[in-house]
């Protein structure tokens, strides 16, 4: 037992290394989904329709297929033969992709739940729809939007869990190289799940509170 | 008004020169067109949805400080009417004029002049929820007409001054009553310095003792002369104030004339039949 806990307090440095690399991956991935999945939902709510086609395959795509697939297809047919980008590089970008298909549905939900009549009184005054949308109707939607995107974020993280099959050295990958280096596979397992437990949990409570800071006063409490 | 001030001031057209009195000349017509053209006028506006048809070749037309009010029951296509008028819902045929001035509801950049121009209220006041009573009045100054934070905020304020809220202008719509709350739409539609008002229904979302206070405010309006187009169930204040009733059903305007024409007891019109069926449901 005391030789366990020894290892594992030995190797501690090296996989809180691969935290970084894991929350390194994660927050770009996440930025990337909504940088893209805001736009994604705008489309699909207002845009025309040869655009909302374009978006709902891209959604279909993303979410009809198994990300394990996806991270194998983008970076062995895409990226590393043609840009020689990294496991990591190319994890963010399809961990990014997939993500930005989900965060549009749950901001495509939040904006449709946004009473009709706010973007109506905002034309009314003689607002551009791209004013409306963005001043009007947005703010109030990615308030709403907010619980959502915190179970996006705890699927994500643990989704990433998947990228050291590329090679990406994260959590994960250095979990399992101790593991069987050490042939302590139920140890390192063990830490592992406190390891993502832990992020998910500081993860949401920050979440839950930039909820909080940015409720609207006298709103009806989500 | 304007206009003629101008014209009093400069010399008479007959001391100037050929060019300069017929530019003059011209200027007075379109002065005296504007005054001779309604204010507002919606020319056989007709919108089917599916296969219904929603309006039938509606017609209004509103002189300058007229004010006009739509009746008729639930389904009649009074708000659909209204938001026809300034391409909210798009009609399907139909034209609209503006002082004279034909709307090509196509050219978004017009619709959007346009809108700037005629305000609207609507039923269950659509006050921007995620706004301060203040940012409710002021956004659209800054984001239509450019104006800086500063500027807006000070012409937002003495908007809500004018409907009594300035001590509310921090709080936001969550925090205001149903009275409150449709007081700082009409004052975010006064601060675009509307020439027509479109009301949909002003006070029917209101708790009873909270009407009053919004009747107010358009009675105050009616008084100093804004133009306005009203669907209401208000009788009583429609009787007092407006100038001419249409009472719609089935999409179209079936009956319209002067309140004293068409409210006189035995005068035996739907529109007098309706309204007594309204008082006995109140
Ligand atoms: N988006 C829509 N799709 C289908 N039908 C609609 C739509 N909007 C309105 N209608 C129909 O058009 C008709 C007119 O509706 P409208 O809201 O203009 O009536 P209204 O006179 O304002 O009624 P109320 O007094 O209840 O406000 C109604 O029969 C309604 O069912
Ligand atoms: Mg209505």
């Amino acid at each position: 037992m005391q030789e366990v806990i020894f290892t594992i307090y030995e190797s501690l440095p090296y996989i809180l290394g691969g935290c970084l690399v894991t929350l390194a991956c994660v927050s770009v991935a996440l930025l990337i989904g909504l940088t893209l999945g805001v736009p994604l939902a705008v489309g699909q709510v207002y845009g025309a329709a040869p655009l909302r086609f374009f978006i709902s395959t891209y959604v279909w795509f993303f979410r009809g297929c198994p990300l394990l697939v996806q991270l194998y297809i983008f970076f062995y047919g895409i990226f590393w033969p043609l840009f020689e980008l990294s496991a990591l590089a190319s994890s963010c970008i399809v961990l990014g992709l997939t993500s930005a298909a989900y965060q549009s549905q749950i901001f495509r939900g939040a904006i449709e739940a946004i009473p009709q009549g706010q973007l109506k009184a905002a034309r009314a005054l003689g607002l551009r729809d791209s004013n409306g949308i963005g001043f009007i109707v947005l703010p109030q939607a990615m308030r709403l939007a907010i619980p959502g995107w915190s179970n996006e974020f705890s699927i994500l993280l643990k989704d990433s869990a998947l990228i050291y099959l590329l090679g990406a050295s994260d959590t994960m990958a250095r979990i399992h190289q101790m593991a069987t280096t050490t042939n302590m596979h139920f140890a390192f397992s063990l830490l592992a799940g406190v390891i993502y437990f832990v992020i998910t949990l500081v993860g949401l409570k920050l979440l839950r509170g930039l909820e909080q800071k940015i409720h609207i006063p006298g709103y009806q409490k989500a | 008004m304007h206009n003629e001030n101008q014209f009093q001031a400069t010399d008479s057209p007959a001391e100037l020169a050929p060019a300069e009195a017929t530019a003059a000349k011209s200027l007075s017509e379109e002065a005296a067109a504007s005054r001779r053209d309604p204010a507002l006028a919606a020319v056989n506006i007709s919108k089917s949805i599916g296969s219904r048809l929603i309006l039938d070749n509606v017609s209004v037309s509103l002189a300058r400080g007229e004010l006009k009010v739509v009746i008729g029951p639930s389904g009649a296509g009074k708000s659909t009417f209204l938001q026809c008028i300034n391409g909210l819902i798009p009609p399907d045929t139909g034209q609209v004029f503006l002082e004279g001035q034909s709307l090509n509801m196509r050219n978004k950049h017009e619709l959007r002049l346009f809108r700037q121009q005629v305000g609207m209220i609507f039923q269950d006041f659509n006050l921007f929820d995620h706004l301060t009573a203040l940012d409710n009045v002021a956004i659209a100054l800054r984001k239509v007409r450019g104006m800086s934070r500063q500027d807006s905020e000070a012409r937002a304020m003495s908007e809500l001054e004018r409907v009594g809220l300035a001590n509310r202008a921090r709080l936001y719509p969550a925090e205001l009553s149903g009275g409150q709350t449709q007081r700082v739409a009409f004052a975010r539609a006064l601060a675009m310095d509307p020439k027509v008002l479109l009301l949909d229904e002003p006070t029917s979302a209101l708790d009873p003792e909270l009407v009053g206070e919004v009747l107010e405010v358009i009675r105050y309006l009616a008084k100093g002369g804004m133009t306005m187009l009203m669907a209401t169930h208000q009788m009583d204040f429609a009787r007092a104030l407006a100038h001419e009733i249409l009472f719609m059903e089935h999409g179209r305007v079936i009956e319209s004339g002067s309140p004293a024409e068409l409210l006189a007891a035995g005068s035996g019109t739907r529109t007098l039949d309706f309204c007594s069926r309204l008082d006995l449901e109140l």
